[in-house]
């Protein structure tokens, strides 16, 4: 829990101060990847290494293959080809290792996904309870900590039915967090969300990198891939067409496609 | 009213300097002349349907009240007293035979027996449907598997309890129905549940085997069942092997149900977005604890007026056990009939209405409960 606590007193500062990438640790490597849906090939030739500590931002238009993408990462799809490793463990058919993973790997969807028959408190508590097996009063205590990192602890009894979209993302977020992942995953945390509530929870997310969380982001917000990302991904075709530290990816794209879309995007 | 800076409405340019406070709604004509006006006497064409069916009401209903209640026999010892000319249903036959309706052949001196019983069922009823009991856990485990030994052991007797043994071939009335329905709706609930779970299960096998058992059961009859059960069995089974008549029934209703509500539970479960899944495998939840801690709670709420409308089907079905020989509450109504003593014309209808009205009382609670849950579950949103 120091890393949080570091976390808070940092949060005001912004900059890159925190942000280390490590040299020597891979969070995630991806080689030789393929994947099907049916005949369509969803993906080909995915190649990337990710270290510790990375912030990536993966963009392209949409049907380029970008969620599936992450979405292979913790298995919610299966690849055909290839290999992805996960913290050192090889995804493979075998459930054990798939838990594993996902047990290490939070992920925040677009579309939230909170249980709504579940209060914000017990949406918090269930995986750290039934998952790691944390003490109930233990797992509460937790779970109020991110609650509060995220800015709504007043909210920790109500029903995600009642919360408004952007505090229902930010409860995703903080559900995602009381695993204490080392990776974070996220499909679009912000395209379900109106403009006013889009900030409340790129601030969040923002917050989460100045931590030093290694994170993978689908996302259409380039003030964040500016801010907090080290490598922008462009996808399109079920290929990563371009790959740049951000202020070149912005400033000097090359691919003729991601100029187009970048000229589509940034008014 | 609005205070608007730039004064005219018709303005382009508007900029609002005081923010209008909530308003209460504008008061609505209530009171029951109200309503009589505008829903019934709106129109000409509506007036005269409100007499046509007021008329058509009073028609129906002026002759089943006059047959049932004003017309009705209430006092009396024997058939003769309720041989009237012009008379209704008759009342002193069903106080008289009351303790049959309800026991069927249970020996008189033993009634205390299923009293007990049905204390006992209906405390730990209580406790487990009213929300906010504590010890849930305890109750739930002590209805579904305590109290049905319980209940054989006491009704049954004979062997080490010490009691006088009654054979299930004497049980029989309410009490034979009551028997037949709870057994059928609590022990067809969980089967029902893990038949639709392997229906949509990824394992082919397992796919198959409950495809296979939901069709099988579903496209039979119950009478069929019952009958298969207590004339057919006993020939497929090795010499000597004898099962309980009354298990056999038990055993058919159980599977016959479980295969429908496996089908209403199937449909919970395909209504639950495909995120919910998602949720709960990407937080590392198994299989069996995301099914039983996320898509189950969710599902079976959706699917509450499916599961009692297939209880009260069974609850009603459970007539159906008469084919094989058992005496339920409609069993004994219909035997009643034949009371010495209590010969008049009026006899059979008066046992038919008094059947269908137990029927109907518990029917209607189950309906009323399921709605009372429906709403005490809900959080207001779905997924």
């Amino acid at each position: 829990m120091a890393k949080n606590a570091q976390a808070k007193n940092n949060s005001d500062t912004s900059g890159a101060t925190k942000m280390e990438v490590s040299d020597t640790e891979v969070a995630v490597e991806i080689t030789n990847m393929a994947k099907w849906f049916g005949e369509f090939n969803v993906l080909k030739d995915i190649n990337f290494k990710v270290m510790k500590g990375e912030r990536i931002v993966i963009a392209g238009p949409s049907g380029s293959g970008k969620s599936t993408l992450i979405r292979c990462i913790n298995r919610l799809e299966e690849h055909q080809q290839g290999h992805i490793v996960v913290n050192g463990i090889e995804l493979t058919s075998d459930l054990k290792k798939i838990d594993e993973v996902r047990r290490e790997v939070g992920m925040v969807f677009q579309h939230f996904n909170l249980f709504p028959h579940l209060t914000i408190l017990q949406n918090l508590t269930l995986a750290p309870i039934w998952v790691r097996k944390t003490p109930k009063a233990e797992a509460e205590e937790i779970a109020m900590h991110y609650l509060e990192r995220v800015k709504i602890p007043e909210q920790a009894l109500k029903y995600p039915g009642q919360l408004s979209g952007g505090q229902q993302q930010r409860v995703a977020i903080a559900r995602s967090l009381c695993m204490n992942p080392e990776i974070m995953l996220f499909d679009e945390p912000t395209s379900a969300l109106d403009p006013e509530m889009i900030k409340e929870v790129l601030d969040v997310m923002v917050n989460l990198a100045e931590d030093g969380m290694t994170m993978l982001c689908v996302t259409h917000e380039m003030g964040f891939a500016r801010k907090v990302a080290n490598r922008v991904m462009f996808m399109d075709e079920g290929q990563i067409i371009e790959q740049n530290e951000p202020e070149e990816f912005f400033s000097n794209p090359k691919h003729e496609r991601t100029k187009l879309f970048l000229s589509q995007i940034l008014h | 009213m609005t205070k608007i800076t730039s004064g005219s409405t018709d303005s382009i340019a508007i900029v609002r300097t005081e923010m209008v406070p909530d308003m209460p709604p504008p008061v609505r004509a209530d009171g029951i002349v109200f309503w009589l006006r505008n829903n019934l006497f709106d129109s000409v064409g509506n007036t005269i349907l409100t007499f046509l069916s007021l008329w058509v009401v009073y028609y129906a209903l002026s002759g089943l009240l006059g047959y049932v209640f004003i017309d009705a026999i209430w006092q009396g010892t024997t058939g003769a007293d309720c041989r009237v000319e012009g008379s209704g249903v008759c009342w002193p036959y069903i106080s008289d035979r009351l303790n049959f309706f309800i026991y069927g052949f249970y020996p008189s001196t033993e009634y205390w027996r299923p009293n007990i019983i049905f204390a006992l069922g209906a405390i730990l009823l209580f406790l487990l449907a009213t929300p906010g009991v504590p010890l849930k856990m305890v109750w739930g485990v002590s209805f579904v598997v305590v109290f049905p030994v319980v209940t054989f052991f006491l009704i049954n007797g004979g062997g080490f309890t010490g009691l006088v043994e009654v054979p299930t071939e004497k049980w029989g009335g309410l009490m034979l129905t009551l028997v037949v329905a709870v057994t059928g709706i609590v022990a067809s609930f969980p089967l029902g549940v893990l038949l639709a779970l392997g229906r949509r299960s990824k394992m082919p096998l397992m796919r198959s085997v409950c495809v296979v058992f939901i069709e099988l059961w579903r496209g039979v009859p119950l009478i069929t069942v019952l009958f298969m059960a207590s004339v057919m069995l006993p020939l497929f089974l090795p010499e000597g092997t004898n099962f309980d008549k009354l298990v056999r029934a038990l055993v058919g209703v159980t599977l016959f149900t479980a295969a429908y509500t496996a089908e209403v539970v199937r449909g919970g479960l395909q209504a639950i977005d495909k995120g919910q899944y998602e949720a709960a495998d990407a937080l590392g939840l198994n299989y069996v604890q995301s099914t039983s801690l996320i898509i189950l709670p969710q599902a079976l709420k959706l699917v509450i007026p499916g599961i009692v409308n297939n209880s009260i089907s069974l609850f009603k079905d459970t007539t159906l056990v008469s084919i094989v020989g058992l005496v339920d509450l409609l069993g004994s109504v219909r035997a009643g009939s034949a009371t010495e003593g209590w010969s008049a014309p009026s006899i059979p209808v008066t046992g038919y209405f008094f059947a269908a009205a137990v029927f109907w009382v518990f029917t209607f609670t189950m309906s009323r409960y399921s709605q009372y849950m429906e709403r005490h579950l809900d959080t207001g949103h779905k997924s």
